[in-house]
């Protein structure tokens, strides 16, 4: 790309100027009136199907199984909540936890480490340099697919299958390449001149870490942390790999993905479709919640990080 | 302080932050992926600790295996249509949102709402496969309370007493399973091409607009030579997408890990994942999984190559 490398900060301001609304000035020629319409009928029509199976879903939460079955174009006839209730004993709530847990740790070590190696790769010229960057940044390349087969014995090895741990320490080293990738550019974004004047006053490398460059890199470690969040939030051949139960006494600590899955086929059995669609409706909600209030950095940050 | 006690201490500060990031990389991506080459030329079951190593056994094997030579297919068939499919739906729909819009006072610019277009294209692209998979089983559900077949009946396409089996039928069911890649997909490209229209300076579309040009030739001649390393990227992760499949195959189609019926929605990944896991037969399915490495590495150099143009500096 031609463009200058941005801070996702910088394009998110830019965009009201970018794509403001247009201004009604003048009048519209007959061609403009029917290419108009044209547009807006695409554009419509597409975000119909976009929004519409979403809404069908959720409002699927609210009928019987037989009207599930029955006509999909019915409308709910009870607007009780007892399947989302019902969705929540079913593990729902246990799958949100476990991935709660997980998250709480995975997505704090993925940025920590991720931006000390970024920060030390980007700064600090030293031999070997380039070589452990590209090293990084090659495994956002392959599907997780090829490291499958060995990566489970490795955790299996690490008597880590089925352990909060063994998920969490995958999961940073899977966000890796991603992480370091996009903090690098952002370190090098800033001005060295605040890093000099540290130096003067005589702080550590450490400490000029910690304190200064980290504070100062807060836009970049939003967007990363978003997606970092998105991403493992929303894995599953990991999850569905190395957290199984391993015997008869191992608790289950399903991630919500996996236990989406599970509950299809489960309720496929026990013919309680209401229970499946409120799950997942219980499952999109904080997405959406997330993605509505960050969605400015979510856009910006993934165009800047892809267009490189 | 000398230079030579600052340079050590530089040494052990630049080690120290190094040790732990790449330490976890390494144990768990890097040396995973180079064991991946080493297991597929053993007969290594996976439960037993000791293996033999058979040379090249297992790719002539895999020459054979009408599976997965079926779901190598399925594969190139997808690595064809979902990067077309998804890009030129992002193209024409990104080239409306941003220059579809244009008043009679001139100047390009996007149609009315296009800020709330770009919001909800790109929702899919937050939810997680699994949403995805379960969301689609129901919406194709081989009967009228599927919400295709129930508004397909509705409006009189559909038999309400026989209604398509999407799922079940040997011809649709890669077809549906594309439909959802391109659903999911369309929404990040286009905000990844709007990106790149914002950057190119509103000056040349206004000379464009200025020599006469349409809106057609605005895009095929203005726009599309401007924006053509965003689509090479696009083609290339799009490409790596249609690669796997995992994940929707092997929830929404019938089979152990999917492809079913009948293998006619198998992919390299679900074949890989049923030899490593049901089977046990790991050093086959490591096999697998160099062909997935070299296919991919294969086609991304092939992709950067054959869309290779003059860049156009701006």
């Amino acid at each position: 790309m031609t463009t200058v490398i941005k801070a996702p900060g910088e394009s998110a301001a830019e965009r009201p100027g970018g794509d403001g609304r247009p201004k009604e000035a003048g009048r519209t020629g007959s061609e403009g009136v029917v290419l108009n319409v044209f547009s807006h009928g695409f554009l419509a029509v597409w975000a119909i199907l976009i929004v519409l199976p979403l809404i069908w879903l959720a409002l699927g939460s609210f009928k019987t199984d037989s009207q599930i079955g029955g006509s999909a174009l019915s409308w709910p006839s009870n607007w009780h909540f007892d399947a989302f209730g019902r969705a929540w004993d079913k593990g729902i709530g246990g799958y949100f936890g476990h991935t709660l847990i997980v998250l709480a740790f995975s997505v704090p070590l993925t940025m920590l480490l991720g931006s000390m190696a970024a920060y030390v790769l980007a700064r600090y010229p030293f031999r070997g340099n380039r070589i452990i960057y590209y090293f990084f940044v090659s495994g956002a390349m392959f599907p997780v697919f090829l490291a499958l087969v060995p990566l489970f014995f490795m955790v299996k090895r690490l008597d880590m299958l089925n352990t909060y741990q063994g998920l969490i320490l995958v999961y940073v080293a899977y966000s890796m390449p991603f992480t370091v990738f996009f903090m690098h550019s952002f370190f090098r974004t800033l001005p060295t001149a605040v890093h000099e004047a540290a130096v003067i006053d005589g702080a550590s490398d450490t400490r000029i870490f910690f304190q200064v460059m980290l504070p100062m890199a807060k836009p970049g470690l939003i967007s990363v942390g978003i997606f970092n969040v998105l991403g493992q939030w929303n894995q599953y051949i990991l999850p569905s790999v190395l957290m199984q139960p391993q015997s008869g006494s191992d608790p289950e600590r399903y991630m919500l993905t996996q236990g989406l899955i599970q509950l299809q086929y489960q309720m496929g059995y026990e013919t309680d479709l209401p229970v499946l669609f409120a799950g997942v409706t219980i499952a999109m909600i904080p997405m959406l919640v997330v993605y509505l209030s960050f969605q400015r950095q979510i856009q910006a940050g993934l165009t800047s990080a892809t267009l490189k | 302080m000398s230079q030579v006690a600052r340079g050590k201490g530089r040494t052990g500060f630049i080690t120290g932050f190094l040790i732990l990031p790449l330490a976890l990389y390494l144990t768990f991506v890097i040396w995973p992926y180079i064991q991946t080459f080493g297991y597929s030329f053993t007969n290594w079951s996976g439960q037993s600790p000791t293996f033999d190593f058979v040379g090249l056994e297992n790719y002539s094997a895999l020459m054979k295996d009408e599976v997965f030579r079926g779901a190598l297919w399925h594969n190139l068939l997808l690595l064809v249509f979902v990067p077309t499919i998804t890009i030129l739906l992002a193209l024409f729909f990104a080239f409306m949102v941003n220059a579809g819009g244009r008043s009679g006072a001139g100047g390009v610019r996007g149609v009315r709402g296009s800020a709330v277009y770009k919001i909800v294209y790109f929702f899919p692209q937050v939810l997680s496969l699994a949403i995805l998979a379960v969301l689609f089983g129901a919406v194709y559900r081989s009967d009228t309370g599927g919400l295709l077949n129930g508004f397909l009946a509705k409006i009189g396409l559909v038999d309400p007493a026989r209604p398509v089996e999407w799922l079940n039928q040997p011809n649709l069911v890669l077809w549906c399973l594309l439909l959802v890649v391109v659903w999911h997909g369309v929404g990040f490209y286009l905000v990844l091409f709007s990106a790149a229209m914002q950057s190119v300076p509103k000056d040349i579309y206004e000379a464009a607009l200025l020599d006469g040009a349409g809106r057609a030739q605005t895009f095929l001649r203005v726009t599309l030579p401007l924006l053509w390393d965003s689509v090479q990227t696009s083609a290339v992760y799009l490409g790596i997408a249609a690669m796997d499949m995992f994940v929707l195959v092997s929830t929404m189609t019938s089979g152990q890990f999917g492809g079913g019926p009948d293998h006619h929605s198998e992919v390299m990944a679900t074949v890989l994942m049923r030899n490593f896991l049901y089977f046990g037969k790991s050093g086959y399915a490591c096999a697998m999984g160099v062909v997935m490495l070299v296919l991919t590495m294969i086609l991304s150099v092939v992709t950067l190559r054959a869309t290779r143009r003059e860049r156009i500096e701006f």
